[in-house]
């Protein structure tokens, strides 16, 4: 029993807690489990890395214009086919080097970023409506329902990931993000329902639930103002490296070249460009993979701090 | 150091010759949390003999259960640190050995038991392996005579069918069985002290008397010492020798078991005892303590019971009691009696 | 103050519950059951508090469970006030709940972490709405606040700011809330402190006179129970095998389970260690899926013999102490009842 300390000694009052039942004034402000996981991740140094990360990929895939001035698809390829990076001249068009095309790699790394972080994105959100709901029904009803979707979810589950996504691809001549997304949350959903049901079940037998049914409450009222809110923190942990996991898979399709290819932009169909010159001209394939890794490794290290701070284990 | 119980505890034990077989003496043990320093152990120093069992007697918060953590040398640190004291062991101070002698004195001299059997036994080796382990770390013991050990054990804490159970998984023992298990842990290597972290609060009643008694009885019979920590009033008072009243990481009172449950010197050990129903007898409502502990990392300047008790006055508040040792009507002191009250007096005889 | 002339405000008649054992996932099929509740009936009269003690395992918290309809029972009636509540759902089972409360006994668990304090309490009130309209609820809620001895302006903090022994008043004023006849307090002061526990003892008390609430009050702490009881029933594998006043039931218990669980209570004087008699029961309780046939304390007792391995000690007052003008004469299923002395007292 290596935590009987103070934090894990159960009956102990919380070193914060309000001092006297009768009297004394509130000391602090009201503080909810949010605000505390809060309170930690802000001085958090992975927390604050990751979170600045992302925040400057989200600006850079709405607004890939404030960062060059010139268009990805403009070619020179006379003056410029694999000329090599110029590292001092930040920001420039040449900053990167150029690519086979004679294009400019820095603009390229500036206009895939929309693609990887729109597909992460909506395939997450796709997935933690459908994967949460399932899971919540499933955990909540139990009983035949949770069997059935248990084994629907196993069926899933059994899919390989990124095989699943390149049999459905190979299917539709045209592959936009649309597509893609869709690919990927139909294989993905499964990870987050098989979470939101444990989590679910985990929460349903805690006594505030009994003590809501006690009352009288309905289905509805349990599961969106106690079951939910409680079960959520695991879901979004998962959720936030599931991310990092899309934004992977859509560049391994498309390097594969059966995701996203020209004239749309992504790094992955980038890297596969640069694959074939990697032995003369190797920022080609650099460049848009160390972007890559950055992006997957921001939002890993963005799950991981928010996983900390929302472990109850921790508190 | 804080506390000037130090002297008080040598004149309590200068009536038996020789050293003690457990001396903690002004112990200190912080922990670094988010809001500060809580001092969870503030100035501690017990004593105990061969063959006697001294209840550490506290509610949770109370800093019982680290103190007994830090004899041991299981402390999670960081968050906590020893600040201070010695906990001498035959003579011996713990916190001057190294990890590798600690390790030697762990298991072997001094053994813990703990309230929750089933996380303190491994769920996927058989409660045989784990009872032989002990013989085969320790004593160098083959397989065969480990098993042989172990079924001996079993047979010494009274499981039933030892034989056939020696193979059997933590989870196949009734809460019970496995509160015995641990205890025959415990025993495995004849050690001289046995500490018992609330070993029976988790058990039913009638089960609870069953360990309680085989406890009491191997500690007798192979006289070791015994700290008993308990919240349990009833348990302390059918078992225990002397005890040591804690609150918020203080001794307040001690004493022998019978003097201090007739005539309680300090306000708070009072309060416990009046404010627990009694079984034998219907009464009226009950005394209840008003408030709450004082949360550690912000202990009062003065008396940490102050603020809840009845009798407290200014000089409570700003100035803290050290224990002092009670005396009798006719003003004798009581052996190895203490009480940290400026108003011990007018509690004891009032 | 169990006045038996008056009407029980709660009767339980023959309840059973059995969760089935099963096997397989999609297509299940029943292998056995746990007698967690075996035939048990009991009364609850207005503004009396009934003490439901017990092991674990003895079936005590699926009686509470049953009677706020959190579980079905297999068999067997519940009435309140003479009507069957047993099976109602819908409508008529959210007016019955209105009545009939309950406060759990971990205080961690049984507040929502993510509502505050104000939102735990006013939730009744959300639920039935027409017990207080909009505007008077937060009133409602400081007032419940402060009944329970807690500062009403704390109503905007999380349960986490809280001590498990202000928490438990918490739930105690959720369980208020609806104005309920009768509250079911499952082991409500287990997880508390000594010195917290006669904090909220008193308070249930103090409620109880204050609002003419019945309690029944289930819990494994003998001494609590005495105190807070009226009458006592002592519970073991899912039966009631000795019911009484608290007198009988302490006094002149004539089960031997019920003495050898009073005799095994340590008592809070080391004075009493002799000159108490100690019964020290071998073995553990049985698996209540698998129960002893006949009495299922037979196996533990010193008394058995074959009848009890073959025929059901029914609750009753024994036909000995039928005539008896002392608290002896109390239901008791045992076929050898006798009064024991120095089992609780030295």
């Amino acid at each position: 029993m290596p935590d009987n300390s103070l934090a894990g000694d159960q009956h102990t009052a919380p070193v914060a807690a309000v001092a006297q039942a009768e009297a004394g004034p509130p000391p602090g402000k009201p503080r909810s489990l949010w605000s505390d996981a809060w309170n930690d991740l802000r001085r958090k140094p992975s927390f604050i890395i990751a979170g600045a990360m992302i925040l400057i990929l989200l600006i850079i895939a709405a607004f890939p214009g404030l960062f060059t001035s010139v268009s990805p698809r403009a070619s020179d390829l006379s003056g410029a086919y694999l000329k090599s990076p110029e590292l001092t001249k930040f920001f420039s068009p040449e900053w990167l080097g150029y690519d086979s095309q004679g294009r400019s790699i820095y603009a390229r790394v500036i206009y895939g970023t929309r693609a990887s972080i729109v597909i992460g994105i909506s395939v997450t959100a796709i997935v933690l409506f459908v994967g949460g709901l399932v899971g919540m029904i499933a955990g909540y009803f139990g009983g035949w329902v949770d069997a059935v979707v248990s084994r629907i979810v196993d069926t899933f589950m059994g899919i390989p990931f990124l095989l699943g996504a390149m049999v459905i691809l190979v299917s539709f001549d045209v592959r936009g993000k649309m597509v893609i997304t869709l690919a990927l949350a139909v294989l993905g959903w499964t990870t987050i329902a098989r979470v939101m049901r444990g989590s679910v079940i985990s929460v349903k037998q805690a006594d505030y639930v009994q003590a809501a049914r006690s009352l009288g409450a309905g289905t509805w009222r349990i599961l969106l103002r106690h079951v939910l809110p409680n079960a959520m923190a695991p879901v979004i942990v998962v959720a936030m490296i599931a991310l990092g996991g899309y934004i992977s898979a859509e560049a391994t399709l498309s390097y594969l070249g059966i995701g996203l290819a020209d004239p749309a932009m992504s790094w992955g169909s980038d890297i596969n460009t640069g694959k074939d010159q990697i032995r003369v001209a190797l920022h080609v394939l650099i460049f848009p993979s160390i972007m890559l890794s950055a992006t997957i490794l921001a939002f890993l290290m963005m799950g991981d701090a928010v996983r900390d701070a929302l472990d109850p284990k921790l508190r | 150091m804080t506390e000037k119980g130090i002297d008080l505890v040598k004149d309590e034990t200068a009536s038996t010759p020789g050293t003690p077989l457990l001396d903690v003496r002004d112990l200190q043990v912080e922990f670094h949390t988010r809001e500060g320093v809580a001092k969870a152990v503030n100035g501690v120093s017990y004593s105990v003999e061969a063959g006697e069992t001294l209840a550490v007697l506290g509610e949770s918060g109370s800093g019982k259960s680290v103190t007994a953590q830090a004899i041991m040398g299981i402390l999670d640190m960081p968050p906590g640190r020893i600040a201070g004291g010695e906990i001498l062991f035959q003579g011996q101070d713990l916190l001057k050995m190294t990890e590798a002698q600690r390790r030697k004195v762990r298991g072997n001299k001094i053994a813990m038991i703990f309230q929750d059997a089933l996380s303190s036994l491994n769920p996927v080796l058989s409660v045989g392996f784990q009872l032989g382990e002990m013989f085969r770390v320790h004593k160098g013991a083959s397989r065969k005579e480990a098993k042989a050990r172990a079924i001996e054990l079993m047979d010494r804490v009274r499981i039933p069918a030892a034989k056939e159970r020696v193979n059997d998984y933590p989870h196949q023992f009734s809460g019970g069985m496995r509160q015995r298990i641990m205890i025959a842990m415990a025993l495995a290597l004849e050690p001289d002290l046995i500490i018992a972290d609330e070993p029976t609060t988790a058990l039913d009643v009638t089960v609870q008397a069953q360990v309680m008694d085989l406890l009491a009885e191997l500690q007798q019979e192979y006289r070791m010492g015994l700290i008993l920590i308990t919240h349990d009033l009833g348990v302390v008072a059918d078992v225990a020798d002397r005890i040591a009243v804690m609150y918020a990481g203080r001794i307040v009172e001690r004493g022998d078991v019978r003097e201090i449950y007739r005539e309680p010197a300090h306000p708070y050990t009072r309060g416990l005892l009046d404010s627990i129903p009694r079984l034998d007898q219907k009464g009226s409502e009950l005394y209840a303590i008003r408030g709450l502990p004082p949360t550690l990392t912000a202990l009062p300047a003065g008396c940490s019971f102050s603020p809840r008790c009845d009798r407290a006055t200014e000089l409570c508040v700003t100035e803290r009691p050290l224990p002092v040792t009670v005396t009798d009507a006719e003003g004798a002191p009581i052996a190895g009696r203490t009480s940290a009250c400026h108003f011990w007096k007018e509690t004891l005889h009032g | 103050m169990a006045e038996s002339t008056r009407e029980p405000i709660l009767e339980v008649r023959n309840l059973v519950k059995h969760f089935p054992l099963t096997q397989g996932i999609v297509f299940q099929r029943q292998v056995g059951a746990v007698r967690a509740v075996d035939d048990i009936s009991f009364e609850l009269y207005p503004g009396e508090t009934l003490g439901i003690v017990g092991e674990s395992g003895c079936g005590k918290s699926t009686v509470a469970k049953l009677l706020m309809s959190l579980e079905r029972p297999t068999s067997g009636e519940i009435f309140y006030k003479g009507e069957d509540i047993s099976r109602l759902s819908g409508r008529a089972l959210k007016a019955v709940r209105r009545n009939i409360q309950m406060v759990f006994q971990d205080p961690y668990t049984s507040l929502n972490p993510r509502m505050t304090v104000g939102d735990i309490i006013g939730e009744p009130f959300e639920i039935h709405p027409e017990v207080a309209p909009k505007g008077d609820r937060e009133a409602k809620v400081r007032e419940l606040l402060d009944v329970v001895g807690l500062n009403p302006e704390y109503i905007n903090r999380y349960p986490h700011q809280f001590s498990g022994g202000q928490r438990q008043r918490i739930g105690i004023a959720r369980g208020l809330a609806l104005n309920p006849e009768i509250i079911i307090c499952d082991e409500p002061v287990s997880a508390l402190d000594v010195s917290v526990q006669a904090q909220v003892i008193n308070l249930m008390e103090k409620l109880q006179d204050e609002f003419g609430l019945s309690y029944l009050f289930i819990a494994h702490d003998l001494s609590i129970v005495r105190h807070i009881s009226d009458r006592v029933g002592v519970m073991y594998l899912g039966k009631m095998v000795e019911i009484g006043s608290d007198s009988a039931i302490y006094d002149h218990p004539t089960h031997p389970y019920t003495q050898a669980l009073l005799s095994a209570v340590p008592l809070p004087d080391p004075d009493a260690r002799e000159g108490r008699e100690r019964i020290i029961l071998t073995g553990d309780v049985p698996s209540p899926a698998n129960p002893p046939s006949g009495c299922r304390f037979r196996t533990r007792c010193w008394k058995a013999q074959d009848r009890c391995s073959e025929e059901l000690p029914v609750l009753a007052v024994p036909q000995r102490f039928a005539d008896a003008d002392t608290a002896v004469a109390h239901e008791s299923a045992c076929h050898f009842a006798e009064e024991k002395p120095h089992v609780a007292h030295a």
